[in-house]
């Protein structure tokens, strides 16, 4: 019994401070609900291979994968073009993730048959960092990144 | 009632019809603070599905690092000129607006 509530102290006492303006109801449940599907626990994945975990797996690095649009040296963190292109073949789900940024996922895509694997965006970078295109093809999970340098960051705002 | 999106959309001779979406929205990352040092709450569009004739040509999952006022473009088959197109978003506080544009 008393075990148990020390667990769930030790929990408390190491999740973020995003976590707990989670729990405090930034994120309603009822709301995320009403909204369709929304995978949290990717989008507060704090590091790269925590996100791999929160999609289901280590993927392969792929040549197939390619950014476009995107810059070696971004000059307003706060808006840095991100484009991702997928030649493998039944490509399903491209996501964007940003190695430094506080919570490492931006943006996930899911691909229906007839969409081109092509997206293009725009994404906040706080510091130079390695951008990583994660794409789910045939049910298997592939990567490639890249570095993009950023001159003034964009998340202090 | 948040902004209209502009959206615009084109078919080439391929067959391939490009989307292009410029959302109005603050996206704010929730990580930032204002003058008086207190946290400004997250405020982002955490969906966003395309459709073109009932049909899903687009959907996605958006965190808040995305930047303000997003821009969004996808390439799909299967539409003619004419057709319409409709992109929907969701934020985290319930807000939801949906525009649709004509294909040229």
């Amino acid at each position: 019994m008393d075990s148990g509530r020390r667990d769930a102290l030790k929990a408390g006492g190491s999740v973020s401070l995003l976590t707990l303006l989670a729990a405090a109801g930034w994120l309603k449940p009822g709301e995320a609900g009403a909204q369709g599907a929304w995978n949290k626990a990717a989008f507060e994945a704090k590091s790269i291979p925590d996100a791999y975990k929160a999609f289901g797996g280590a993927p392969a690095q792929a040549k197939e994968i390619a950014f476009v649009a995107t810059p070696d040296i971004a000059e307003n963190g706060a808006v840095v073009p991100i484009g991702v292109t997928s030649s493998l073949p039944k490509t399903e789900q491209i996501a964007i993730l940003v190695e430094k940024n506080p919570n490492v996922l931006a943006a996930s895509f899911d691909i229906p048959a007839g969409t081109e694997a092509t997206v293009t965006t725009r994404v906040k970078m706080g510091q130079s960092s390695n951008v990583y295109a994660l794409v789910k093809a045939d049910g298997k999970y592939y990567v490639a990144q890249k570095e993009v340098k950023v001159t003034l960051g964009g998340c202090g705002g | 009632m948040a902004d209209p999106m502009r959206i615009r959309a084109a078919v080439d001779a391929g067959g391939v019809t490009e989307v292009k979406v410029l959302m109005s929205h603050e996206m704010e990352t929730g990580q930032r603070r204002d003058a008086a040092g207190a946290l400004v709450p997250a405020w982002f569009i955490q969906n966003v599905t395309a459709t073109h004739a009932g049909k899903t040509v687009l959907s996605a999952q958006w965190g808040p690092a995305i930047a303000k006022n997003p821009f969004l473009s996808f390439r799909f088959k299967g539409a003619q000129k004419g057709d319409k197109v409709q992109v929907t978003w969701v934020d985290n506080r319930g807000d939801k607006r949906t525009d649709e544009a004509t294909i040229a």
